[in-house]
């Protein structure tokens, strides 16, 4: 029998999959892992993009991650996946929009209130367009 | 009797607003069910993250992170987690009540204390009350995503970094059974004690990139998750508390109902009580 090693990729809002693979292939931050069982110990952090478990079956499985952490122990791979697209403005925005609320709402004021969030919105959208354009450059 | 038709319009509405009751009641039991599994699905992430960031301490000693160290505190924050709705019997009052109490103490020490409220009955309350509130987040349905909780805890860390408050609290209800929850208020920056667990082994990592800049990561997601867990588990609060509330509503309406038919069915016999014996005496008058 061919040598596996145990897969779990968990997100925060639940487990995604869990499982024995003979290598698993992940989008690091530093370029393309692939993992193989007995695999150094390694931490990284994830770039968007698909991570790919070999069951060994001849069958490959998907799963798209929007970033995280990629831990390898030697008997162990974990993939921390993040649910929400994560880049600093992506995250710049959405603070400043928890801020821009809180203020607003203590202030009871509603007037720019449309095209604040709007803007914010808008932010928030190229940032992801961004996000995904950069997926998309290291796909092809 | 004038009264017999008023009492059947009330009889009436109450049986109205006992559909309604019991209609939430029913709701807020099957919402429940969702949201302990959703607060079910959360916890692997969080002991994953915890394993790791255990043995990245571990290995690196002498590497100590902002949200690992303690400092002396003159400001502190709290992170409020609440319902975005009310009809849920006693539990964001109790909340408050008990983080009231909290705070007072921190005031009686000399310490300043900030809010980031979650939920909009949370941001209502600090409005009445008065405080600082940093961030808010609110309106985030019954199945909430962490992008949304993002801005709120970013908000929180960066005043903590830049050391503008000294600790972070939050503060929830924690879920112990349908009858019961627990207001809860727990220390989240510093991260306390939860790195110091034995651990049987442990690996030279390599890191991809440098390891401070992983922990950063990583820390920063640990904590999001921490507040993501307590919102889902203050979501599942919520519908059960929600539930309790709504049953206790219908029957007491059921109650009400039933002595007001007793009045009405007094009422109508005394009517025609009365007919008949006019009838009588009229007769008897002829």
């Amino acid at each position: 029998m061919a040598m596996t090693i145990h897969v779990d990729i968990v997100s925060a809002e639940g487990a995604i999959h869990s499982g024995q693979a003979e290598m698993v292939y992940a989008p690091g931050e530093m370029g393309e892992l692939g993992i193989a069982p007995r695999h150094t110990p390694l931490v990284t952090r994830l770039k968007p993009g698909d991570v790919r478990v070999d069951s060994g079956k001849g069958e490959m499985e998907h799963f798209y991650v929007s970033g995280g952490i990629l831990e390898v122990q030697p008997h162990v791979v974990t993939v921390l996946a993040d649910t929400a697209i994560r880049a600093k403005d992506i995250d710049e925005a959405s603070a400043l929009e928890a801020k821009r609320k809180a203020e607003e709402a203590l202030a009871g004021q509603k007037e720019d209130f449309e095209y604040a969030k709007a803007q914010a919105e808008l932010a928030e959208a190229v940032a992801q367009l961004r996000a995904i354009e950069k997926l998309r450059k290291t796909k092809s | 009797m004038a009264g017999a038709k008023e009492i059947r319009t009330k009889i009436a509405s109450i049986k109205n607003t006992q559909k309604i009751t019991s209609a939430m009641e029913m709701v807020a039991a099957a919402k429940m069910r969702k949201a302990q599994d959703r607060k079910e699905a959360t916890r692997p992430y969080a002991e994953k993250m915890r394993n790791v960031i255990g043995h990245l301490a571990h290995a690196h000693p002498e590497y100590v992170h902002t949200f690992m160290k303690e400092r002396d505190v003159s400001r502190v924050g709290y992170i409020v987690v609440s319902s975005d709705r009310g009809l849920c019997g006693g539990l964001n009052s109790n909340l408050f009540r008990k983080l009231v109490k909290d705070i007072r103490k921190q005031q009686e020490a000399g310490i300043q204390v900030d809010f980031c409220t979650i939920g909009s009955k949370a941001l209502g309350f600090f409005k009445r009350f008065g405080g600082k509130v940093r961030a808010q987040a609110s309106h985030l349905g019954d199945a909430p995503h962490i992008e949304q909780l993002i801005g709120t805890v970013k908000v929180m860390l960066d005043a903590y970094e830049q050391g503008e408050i000294d600790r972070i609290y939050i503060a929830y209800n924690g879920f112990v059974n349908t009858m019961t929850q627990n207001p809860t208020i727990e220390q989240l920056v510093p991260i306390a004690g939860e790195t110091e667990q034995e651990l049987k082994h442990h690996w030279d990592y390599i890191y991809e990139p440098e390891s401070k800049e992983v922990l950063d990561g990583l820390l920063t997601r640990y904590i999001e998750s921490l507040v993501y867990q307590a919102v889902v588990e203050n979501g599942a609060c919520e519908q059960s508390a929600r539930m309790v509330a709504m049953k206790a509503a219908t029957d007491n309406a059921g109650n009400l109902i039933d002595e007001l038919q007793l009045v009405y069915n007094k009422a109508r016999q005394a009517a025609i009580t009365q007919e008949i014996s006019e009838i009588v005496a009229g007769a008897a008058a002829v």
